[in-house]
């Protein structure tokens, strides 16, 4: 049974710096890596005999409009026979963010990925159907974004006085 | 000799006004036609999400739905009587449920089951379609999150009064016609 | 304005092939929940499908960010609506990790008892529903009338039956009433019997099994590789519970068996949810047994006043429990930032919720860890190859419940 210092030992031992920043959250831990070594550790994690981190539990997006590395890719995994959870965060910069797909070592992480594309915009590269998969085809936007409202302005039976809004600031093209 | 007779109630239907005599019962067309319809409505159910389940706790036996003659729910629009719009549509299954009404003959009914259907819902948010009524006419709503199975049975039995009381000429009328086109659905009627 | 037939393109080269585009759903009556499968036969046999769903987008984790903690129960009800104490309970433990409550082991014990009455409404479902689509109708009635009891009891300790929006972050809004308790031994004592009728009419049943066995198998390394969970997933053959491997509100003082399959087709599934409602049952009498044992016979919440609604009483006299009040309704809870993930075994497989929060009164960020939407991406893969009763039995023992797919 292996515990969290070790996974973060094996890993630090293999990857060197460009697995940074662990955190201890609610017992589960977690690490950054970047772009380029983003597959090789979820390999690494996935392929090891003793990690054997065969499950990707979750993959999900998150919008950071105020950092500067504004989208981030988070990844859940599972070990059954260590019983065990770990988590691996990949930060991504820019207006249109990038990353690869894990579509090669977990199948599961197809449709979840497709989502992260219909919510936030990132696109996986090498993904084999990349899609919209939740919202309708012809959308333009990624309605996960901070930036855009929950509701849709596009409507003229509501009366915004009522709901304590101003007319004139809300987006009528969306 | 005594001839025992036994009282047996039977519950029937009550016959509508009309003219009766020896032999013969004269009434309206659209009397006897609305009884009948009124007590063998084939609902479509277009069950989406948790209103879906409360529909099937009302066909159970609990809340028997076949007591009202519905008892064959037909999943073809081309067999259904009443289109039951059961849970959240979405915008994405807004031409979907467009083409399933317009492929009903008429007569035909809606019934809006649910707030998700009837506007909304609790699901004020971009992809939410905010009530059917939007694309396509609706004849009752019934409110609820979900409804409870009386409130649905509730409904069916406003929609048997409407096909009861429903008019034979209502249909070619051009108040429902100028509807009809106003939703964009095209019939036989108001041409392409 | 939307018109129909606006979703319909059809591609190059589609008129001159050689299998046929047969669309299934997503109004269809053997789709329980509107997805779509788009699949190409030929003849009977399925070449190859596309799956196509969020026809019931709504949009859960955007309105997530606009609400706060408590405000969002509701939302996790109509996830996966057949069985919404689960998704409740799933969503509470969450707040209470973040949080850092723990509860009496009186209030765990009775969620135990609400999960698990969860757990037997859905499993029944589906177990019936696959009956009605190999053709037999009386099953599901027979089992219906025991949903409606369970529906009673939550009506008791809730006041609602379907979407029931049950328990309080801090534990349960109100005790158990004798007319529950009551309610509750009835139905111990009624549901075995109904249960036992059910099987069999259908394990033994030579046309069920020949319906069924074969159909859709996976193999045990796919369903990993392809994110499975829940029944589906030991079915395969894999012994996966996160009841037993990550135990969350007292499961690991219980006793139970997780069943497990072989094969991974419908047959395995069945008998799956079956013995799994058979083991709900003993849980639920276990933790009555457990509940008697204990000395404490009253709290039904922690003591948390920060983050628990006060007794009304409490509110017209006390002034702490006033503020306490105010605070509470409108949303100010004082939540640290961070990040949790918490993982209940739903009746479909492994519930997660992924919750950033960054100290503020709503969510930063949350995701759903959604099982059928993991799961459902195999099917075509399991439908390949088989005919097409073969594919609609699959798809109704995967229990594909639309409200979790899209969310």
């Amino acid at each position: 049974m292996i515990t969290n210092e070790t996974i973060l030992t094996k890993l630090q031992a293999q990857f060197g710096e460009r697995v940074h920043s662990p955190e201890l959250q609610y017992h589960i831990l977690s690490i950054t890596t970047d772009q380029e070594h983003i597959l090789p550790v979820m390999t690494f994690l996935k392929e090891d005999a003793e990690l054997n981190f065969i499950f990707l539990t979750d993959l999900c997006g998150v919008h950071y409009p105020h950092r500067d590395q504004k989208f981030e890719v988070v990844y859940h995994l599972h070990s059954f026979t260590n019983n065990i959870r770990f988590r691996v965060k990949l930060p991504i910069s820019g207006d249109h963010p990038k990353a690869p797909t894990m579509t090669t070592l977990w199948s599961s992480a197809n449709w979840m990925e497709r989502e992260t594309y219909d919510f936030y915009g990132i696109i996986f590269e090498g993904h084999p159907n990349l899609k919209r998969i939740l919202n309708v085809d012809e959308m333009t936007i990624f309605p996960m974004r901070k930036e855009y409202p929950l509701e849709d302005n596009t409507r003229k039976d509501k009366n915004d006085e009522m709901f304590g809004r101003d007319p004139k600031l809300i987006r009528t093209d969306i | 000799m005594e001839i025992l007779t036994e009282v047996r109630k039977v519950n029937v239907v009550d016959a509508p006004e009309g003219h009766r005599g020896e032999g013969f019962f004269a009434t309206r067309f659209d009397r006897v036609i609305g009884l009948a319809r009124k007590n063998s409505i084939w609902p479509l159910p277009f069950a989406t999400s948790c209103c879906g389940i409360e529909f099937m706790a009302v066909m159970g036996s609990h809340y028997d739905f076949a007591r009202f003659g519905s008892e064959r729910v037909s999943f073809s629009p081309r067999q259904a009587d009443l289109l039951m719009v059961m849970g959240t549509i979405a915008k994405k299954m807004g031409p979907i449920l467009k083409q399933v009404y317009e492929q009903m003959a008429e007569p035909r009914w809606v019934i809006a089951v649910g707030a998700c259907a009837s506007s909304g819902g609790i699901f004020d948010t971009y992809s939410v379609l905010q009530g059917i009524d939007q694309i396509i006419p609706t004849d009752v709503y019934v409110p609820g999150c979900p409804p409870r199975p009386e409130q649905i049975i509730d409904g069916l039995m406003k929609i048997q009064e409407l096909v009861h009381n429903e008019p034979m000429r209502r249909r070619n009328s051009p108040e429902y016609k100028a509807l009809l086109k106003s939703y964009g659905i095209v019939t036989i009627d108001n041409g392409k | 304005m939307l018109t129909a037939n606006q979703h319909i393109k059809l591609k190059e080269g589609e008129l001159e092939k050689e299998t046929i585009t047969l669309n299934l759903g997503p109004s269809h009556p053997a789709t329980h929940g509107v997805f779509q499968n788009i699949v190409e036969i030929d003849g009977e046999r399925i070449v190859s499908g596309t799956a196509t769903i969020g026809y019931i987008h709504r949009a859960f984790e955007k309105i997530a960010e606009h609400r706060p903690y408590y405000q969002i129960t509701p939302l996790t009800d109509r996830l996966n609506y057949c069985s919404a104490p689960i998704n409740n309970m799933g969503w509470h433990m969450t707040c209470e990790k973040l949080l850092g409550i723990t509860l009496p082991k009186r209030v765990e014990y009775l969620r135990v008892i609400i999960m698990e009455l969860a757990r037997i409404a859905d499993h029944l479902i589906c177990n019936s529903i696959l009956g009605v689509d190999t053709g037999a109708y009386s099953g599901f009635l027979y089992l219906m009338q025991h949903r409606e009891k369970i529906y009673e009891i939550w009506e008791e300790i809730c006041g609602s039956r379907l979407t029931t929006n049950i328990g309080r972050i801090g534990g349960m809004e109100r005790d158990f009433n004798d007319i529950a308790w009551r309610k509750l031994d009835e139905f111990l004592k009624d549901y075995p019997k109904a249960l036992k009728e059910f099987e069999k009419l259908f394990t033994r049943n030579r046309i069920f099994m020949e319906r069924t066995i074969g159909a859709g198998p996976i193999s045990a390394e796919r369903a990993i590789n392809y994110g499975f969970t829940g029944p589906n997933l030991r079915a395969a053959g894999v012994d996966y519970d996160v009841r037993v491997l990550q135990p969350y509100s007292s499961y690991e003082d219980f006793d139970f068996i997780v069943p497990v399959g072989t094969k991974g087709d419908t047959y395995d599934r069945f008998l799956v949810r079956n013995e799994e409602m058979w083991q709900s049952l003993s849980i639920i009498k276990q933790a009555i047994e457990k509940l008697e044992k204990l000395e404490d016979k009253t709290s039904y919440h922690a003591d948390v006043p920060q983050y628990y609604l006060p007794e009304k009483q409490e509110v017209y006299n006390n002034m702490e429990a006033l503020i306490y009040q105010f605070k509470i309704v409108m949303g100010e809870i004082d939540a640290p930032a961070g990040e949790v993930y918490h993982a209940v075994e739903g009746a479909n497989g492994e519930l997660g919720f992924y919750l950033i929060s960054d100290g503020g009164r709503v969510p930063y960020r949350l995701h759903f860890r959604r099982p059928c939407f993991i799961y459902y991406q195999a099917f075509p893969e399991m439908a390949k190859g088989g005919l097409i009763s073969d594919a609609i039995v699959t798809l109704s023992s995967l229990n594909v419940i639309a409200g979790e797919l899209d969310a």
